[in-house]
Order: structure tokens, then sequence, then C-alpha cells
């Protein structure tokens, strides 16, 4: 008999871990499938900022599919999705969060992935109700037509409140040992959890994307505002995790670093942008993002002042690098007053 | 031992595990990587994904400012 086999997506959380297990302990042979968006809140994002640095770091996806036992095969859908993000079909949720068009995207690519590799269904972790966007029963419906993936999308985790899918009704898994799972509570997953012998999983309170989070979802419809269009390269949105962001003037923004563990990220960043950073006391490397003139540049040299260990000294010598060409600056740190509270992003 | 080497300086994870998954599926079994890169999260995420793939880790370090992690392709890459 024919070994049946199950591409499961992976995201890295509780749900969709427990569905795969569901599964595989049917006897199905399951791989994973994680996507990798930009967006993606990572320990290791977050691993940026120094106070952050003795966090666990792993990569929750890979963490899981070793618990599993499963290959895990991580996809860089980063060019892709931007198109999900730009013109969702469906809008968005709270923030720039297009829940239920990313849900569409990602299942259509491991639908493509399944029949590249010869396997014969999906699985993800949906639960009926447990977001209020993509995982509606009316919204779950969208996701299985506008997939294509239609019969061979498996939700093991609330499968017995659905119409039976070709994997339960060809006998590839027995849909009585499958659950029915409904609502945002998590004790069912929690007890299942429990059952399996699962601890220290993922479960990340604001979900696992960045466009989910206010703030974040600020910063970028501000670059989508000062740019004239909806467009971003993956250093844009890197860069929007990162940092204080401040824009004076509707033409440029500064990203200024908090502390020690950002100005080492931002570094990486100092060839492709006109920076600055004070060189009479300590304080941060700040980004310009935007062209700037002279004025421009002064007024950012008096704001990083203000960011340095000189902000009550008289005057602060800044360092200014515009076109690899290095220059240092005098000025007066900006007072806290001349530094609306509009201008924080 | 035939060895190539992969750049990932400057990318934050999971980006180190793309590359490095991406280049391996050029090499045979038996061939060696080196990865070299920035973020030291590639000590624990390069590790574990050659773990779950069947890959052999044959060091792992902090070299200077950089991460170096090689592998060895394993036979069901």
């Amino acid at each position: 008999m024919k070994q049946v086999k199950a591409v499961s997506l992976i995201s890295g959380g509780l749900d969709s871990m427990l569905a795969a297990k569901v599964v595989l302990d049917q006897g199905v042979h399951v791989e994973g499938i994680n996507f990798y968006t930009g967006f993606c809140v990572e320990g290791h994002t977050h691993a940026i900022r120094r106070q952050d640095q003795n966090k666990q770091k792993r990569n929750n996806a890979l963490w899981v599919a070793e618990q599993l036992g499963i290959k895990l095969h991580i996809v860089d859908i980063i060019e892709e999705y931007k198109d999900v993000v730009i013109n969702p079909k469906h809008g968005y949720g709270a923030n720039l969060n297009p829940c239920l068009d990313c849900k569409v995207f990602m299942v259509n690519k491991a639908r493509e992935w399944m029949l590249e590799n010869g396997f014969d269904f999906i699985i993800t972790g949906e639960v009926i109700g447990q977001r209020p966007m993509s995982q509606r029963r009316d919204t779950m419906r969208i996701v299985s037509r506008d997939s294509g993936a239609d019969d061979v999308l498996l939700r093991p985790l609330c499968a017995k409140t659905l119409v039976p899918t070709l994997p339960e009704r060809a006998g590839w898994v027995d849909r009585e040992k499958l659950y029915g799972f409904n609502g945002r509570g998590r004790k069912p997953q929690i007890e299942l959890a429990r059952r399996f012998g699962f601890e220290d999983f993922a479960q990340p309170a604001g979900g696992c994307c960045f466009l989910t989070d206010e703030s974040y979802a600020r910063k970028l419809a501000d670059l989508w505002r000062a740019r004239g269009s909806k467009i971003y390269e993956l250093d844009d949105i890197m860069l929007l995790k990162v940092g204080r962001h401040i824009r004076p003037q509707p033409h440029y923004k500064l990203i200024i670093a908090r502390e020690a563990g950002e100005t080492q990220f931002l570094m990486g960043y100092r060839k492709a942008y006109t920076h600055l950073f004070p060189v009479s006391h300590g304080g941060p490397l700040t980004l310009v993002d935007g062209q700037v003139d002279a004025t421009d540049l002064q007024l950012a040299a008096r704001i990083v002042a203000r960011f340095s260990q000189g902000r009550d000294a008289d005057q602060v010598d800044i360092a200014l690098v515009e076109h690899g060409e290095q220059r240092v600056i005098t000025v007066t740190p900006l007072r806290a007053e001349e530094l609306p509270q509009e201008w924080y992003l | 031992m035939n060895e190539e080497t992969l750049d990932v300086r400057g990318l934050l994870c999971p980006m180190p595990v793309i590359r490095t998954q991406n280049r391996v599926k050029t090499l045979a079994a038996g061939q060696r990587l080196e990865v070299v890169g920035s973020d030291p999260g590639m000590l624990s995420d390069i590790p574990a994904w050659c773990r779950i793939n069947g890959h052999r880790l044959l060091d792992s370090r902090r070299d200077g400012g950089n991460i170096v992690v090689v592998l060895e392709v394993g036979a069901n890459g």
C-alpha cells in the first residue's frame, strides 16, 4: 500500500504543532513547510537589542519540527508576499495585517509544493473562531476555495465540525481521531499538548507577524506615505523593527539606535545611508532615510546630540557621513520642547 | 575534501538557514559547506536544521565578529 504523505504548515506555534502531530500519529508521512515573509516575529529579531541577547535564541518552527521528528522546508517568500501586503483582496485586519489573503497565499504555496513533491494533502492548525479574520467558518471556506486546495486541506483540530475532506473520505486518516475544537479559548489545545507531552512550546501573545503590531503598522504606513506609494524592500521592513523613528520633515526620517545592540545592527546599513554619530560624547548611530540638504542635516545632528550623553552639554561634536565622506559638525543639542511628540513614529 | 563557503553576513535568521538549505540542495552527499555569518542565532538554528534534515554538523563557533558553521551533506538531504 502506498505511503500517504502530507505537508503541514508549521508556524512555530502550538496549533500547527498539534495538527501535524495528530496526523503523524495516524501513520501518515508528514513534512513541515514554513514561510518567511520578512514580517515574521522571530527571537533573533528581538535579540538585536542587547538587553534581549540573553533570551533563548531558537527558531520555533525548527524547534517544532525537531520535537515532531519531521523534516522542515523553510521557504523565502519575501518578494511574492509583497503583493499580499500591498493589495490584499480581503483587506486588512486591525492594523496592516492581511490575515485572510496571507492564509490563502500560504495554503496555495503549500499546495504547489505538495504537487511538485508528490504529496497527497495539506495540514493546517486552523481552529474555527480562533482568529477574528482568517479563522472563522466563512473565511476558512474562502481559504480552501481561493487557495485551490479545496478538498485536500485538512484541519485536524476542528475537522469534526467541518465537512469531511478527501483524506478522511479516502480513509488516509480516521476522522474519529481528529478533533472538533471551536472558539477563541486555548484550553483544548493546552490539554492536547499536555497529553502529547509537549512542553516549552511557543505561544506568542501578539501572534507571529509584525503586521498585527500597532506600532509597527504605523511605521509602515508612514513609510508608504513618505514614498508616495505602497512599496518596500526587505531592508525597509527590517529597519522598521529597530530603533527610534523620528520624522522631522515629510521628506526624511531618522532611525536612531536605542542601545548598543541596535547600533551594531544599524552599522550593517551605514554604507547605504547617510548617517551620524556623536564623537565628543557617547551616543547612538543614526541613519537618515530620505534626501536631505544641509539644513536638514543640521537639525538631524541636533536631534542626535539630544539622544547622546552630551544632551545637557552646550555643544556636541557629531560625525556626519554622506556619500562615504565624513566630516564633523558642532551643534547645540535640541531641547526637549523643540522635539514635538508628533515627530515620533 | 571539497569544501564550499557560503557568506550570509548581515542576514538575520532565518535567512542564513534558508540560504544554507538552498545551497545544500545543489551539493552532493559527503560534500562540506562552511557558512560564515553574523547572526548568533545561526549557532542554534543551523545545527537544529542539520539534525532535522540528516546532515552532519562538523563545527560551530564564534570567530572574531563572525559566526562559522561547518556541515557535511547527508545521504538523504
